[in-house]
């Protein structure tokens, strides 16, 4: 169960402890978290919401190691990661985080096949190997028929799709959405969160959303609030089951 | 390389810009060959110059004749080995356009002073037994479809009026590529026999070998020394410094050419710089996603400099390969105005090596400035 008072245990998946990160604009302090703690469970699907400017998606990029607290510290399935070197950092996203943004981000000159394989260029694995895990996961969103479409001749919610397979391709241990619905119609946004839900119900996986949307949040097992730079907790609804993994 | 199809999908991004990107390397690259070359052609005279040869002229000019009768006072002087005289003709063949370099020898000595072009026995031993004959170059006898045996007339600018008439009797090669093979030479008593008076027993210029290269100095000294205070005062100089001096008539074409070719340089760099910084700045959130999802600064780097190191290598290519067909047609366009115009291999590999240079440090500052943005700032430029 997703905690914010500090309490969680210390097998929590993903634990944020007394955090605080503060931004200096035109030689202006700006407090956007302080004193947040955080703690997620495996397989856990939460959503943090707010106003403009609460600090949520600074919440999340400090959970994803896209950039670092002014204070406090982030531990993910037991590796500290405030205090790792950018290289180090870099190769623990690479391992551990799947990132799907509001706007996509997928590169427009490489088809759908080329940029769900974009993270696995980076293992060991063979082209057979690349290959099989890719048509996986553009399974799993129900893409096999778009491999070889560029992003140009894809749907905004089919363009969505790949960059969830995208993020899930090297079965990292947590998803981050920022606005995964935020560009979308209704009818797309509700393919898009249907698959989010199966990737937690069905492959265990734990996925943190940002999300201005109630409906969309409300699909979450859990909703965080955030405001001025402090979680309060929201409600807690029934988890998500089922089996099987990705990739 | 797993990375290549990434590499190669972002150079055809754009492809209007990729073509013109490597237009400009090519036309960069042609125009540095084509400028050594015509450096090579007019600094020539240091590779061809003998180490043991010195030249004699008329301290007053080169168009001024120093006294047959101070030959024999030159060998005399020690470390002289062998010395032979030449004076310019200046004639034209059929029409002022047909330019060729015409020298009037001295056949006793000159295969001995000049023993890197080369006459065969039999064509040399013909040329000595005929007043009438000439010996000429292999490029001047293609240009004008000349063969042994054939009769030439060339009409003189310099020495009279009308056409002198000459039997083709052997044909030289040089030994070296950059040897001149466009020289055309006629005998001396040919020439004594045609001139007027005045003129006669006057030689243009002398040109000795010494017993060792060594006695250069001591030796040119020596023979300056020796007609100080004549009529006909000399400078003696090395062959090479006198070439050297030969190009500096028409101007600092080194400083010329290294200026235009550094300018051409820098401002291709500019060019690709500018370039390579809009092509990176279009796609910021793209190399924010690349780091986002674990490629490293460096990787970022490295894909930035493969693009434009590739740009520069195809564009140096094709730009050096053009000057591999287009000098030889200049060189037959400019009959024989220069040196031959010879696109030696140290060329193609400098120009390739200057082509890498500019792509790589092109690329290296929009590469550096991918390689250092934030994630976080760039994800917001979308």
């Amino acid at each position: 169960m997703v905690k914010v008072d500090g309490s969680g245990s210390q097998s929590s998946l993903i634990q944020a402890r007394d955090l605080d990160k503060t931004y200096r604009r035109g030689g202006e302090e700006i407090d956007v978290l302080q004193g947040l703690n955080l703690d997620v469970e495996a397989g856990e699907f939460v959503a943090f919401m707010g106003p403009s400017g609460s600090g949520k998606s600074t919440l999340l990029n400090l959970l994803g190691g896209l950039d670092v607290p002014t204070r406090g510290r982030i531990t993910v399935a037991g590796d500290e990661i405030t205090h790792m070197s950018s290289g180090r950092l870099t190769e623990w996203r690479a391992r551990h985080v799947g990132f799907i943004f509001q706007m996509y981000n997928l590169i427009p000159v490489l088809t759908a096949f080329q940029n769900v394989e974009l993270p696995l260029l980076l293992t060991k694995l063979s082209k057979a190997e690349r290959r099989s895990h890719v048509e996986t996961a553009l399974g799993v969103v129900g893409l096999s028929d778009r491999m070889n479409h560029y992003p140009r001749q894809l749907s905004g919610g089919q363009e969505q799709r790949v960059t969830i397979a995208r993020a899930i391709v090297s079965d990292p241990t947590f998803l981050l959405c920022d606005e995964p619905t935020g560009d979308l119609d209704r009818k797309s946004a509700d393919d898009v969160m249907t698959i989010i839900e199966e990737l937690v119900g069905r492959h265990h996986k734990t996925v943190l959303m940002v999300t201005h949307d109630p409906v969309v949040a409300a699909r979450a097992s859990s909703i965080l609030h955030l405001d001025k730079g402090v979680l309060v907790e929201g409600k807690h609804t029934t988890p998500l089951t089922g089996a099987g993994g990705v990739a | 390389m797993k990375f290549a199809r990434i590499i190669l999908a972002n150079l055809l991004r754009k492809k209007v810009r990729l073509l013109l990107t490597i237009g400009s390397f090519a036309v960069a690259l042609f125009l540095f060959a084509f400028l050594a070359v015509v450096n090579d052609a007019f600094q020539r005279g240091a590779d061809v110059a003998g180490a043991d040869r010195l030249v004699i002229i008329n301290r007053t000019s080169i168009i001024n004749p120093l006294p047959l009768s101070y030959r024999d006072k030159i060998l005399r002087i020690p470390g002289v080995k062998v010395i032979t005289h030449n004076n310019w003709f200046g004639a034209v063949y059929k029409d002022e356009k047909n330019f060729f370099p015409q020298f009037v020898i001295d056949p006793e000595n000159q295969r001995q002073v000049i023993p890197e072009l080369l006459v065969p026995d039999d064509q040399w031993n013909a040329f000595v037994k005929d007043r009438q004959g000439a010996i000429v170059g292999a490029r001047t006898a293609e240009r004008f479809g000349w063969k042994i045996g054939d009769r030439v007339p060339l009409m003189v600018t310099i020495w009279g009026t009308g056409n002198w008439e000459f039997n083709i009797d052997g044909i030289y090669h040089g030994k070296r590529p950059q040897d001149d093979e466009t020289q055309f030479w006629l005998q001396w008593d040919y020439f004594q026999e045609h001139v007027s008076a005045g003129i006669k027993g006057q030689v243009g210029w002398y040109v000795l070998r010494l017993d060792s290269p060594d006695d250069a100095v001591r030796v040119s000294k020596a023979i300056d020394a020796e007609f100080a205070n004549s009529p006909f005062e000399t400078k003696t100089e090395t062959e090479s410094a006198f070439l050297a001096n030969w190009v500096k008539q028409f101007g600092n074409i080194k400083f010329l050419i290294i200026t235009i070719g550094t300018i051409v340089f820098l401002t291709l760099l500019l060019v690709t710089g500018n370039t390579m910084a809009i092509s990176v700045r279009e796609r910021t959130p793209e190399f924010a996603v690349f780091k986002a999802i674990g490629y490293s600064d460096r990787a970022v780097l490295f894909f930035v400099l493969a693009e434009s190191l590739i740009i520069a290598l195809i564009g140096g290519i094709l730009g050096l390969l053009s000057s591999v067909v287009a000098v030889p047609v200049l060189a037959k366009g400019l009959n024989g105005l220069l040196p031959a115009l010879v696109l030696s291999p140290s060329t193609l590999v400098l120009g390739l090596i200057l082509a890498i240079l500019v792509g790589l440090i092109s690329g290296m500052l929009p590469g550096l400035t991918a390689m250092h943005m934030r994630v976080v700032t760039a994800l917001r430029r979308v």
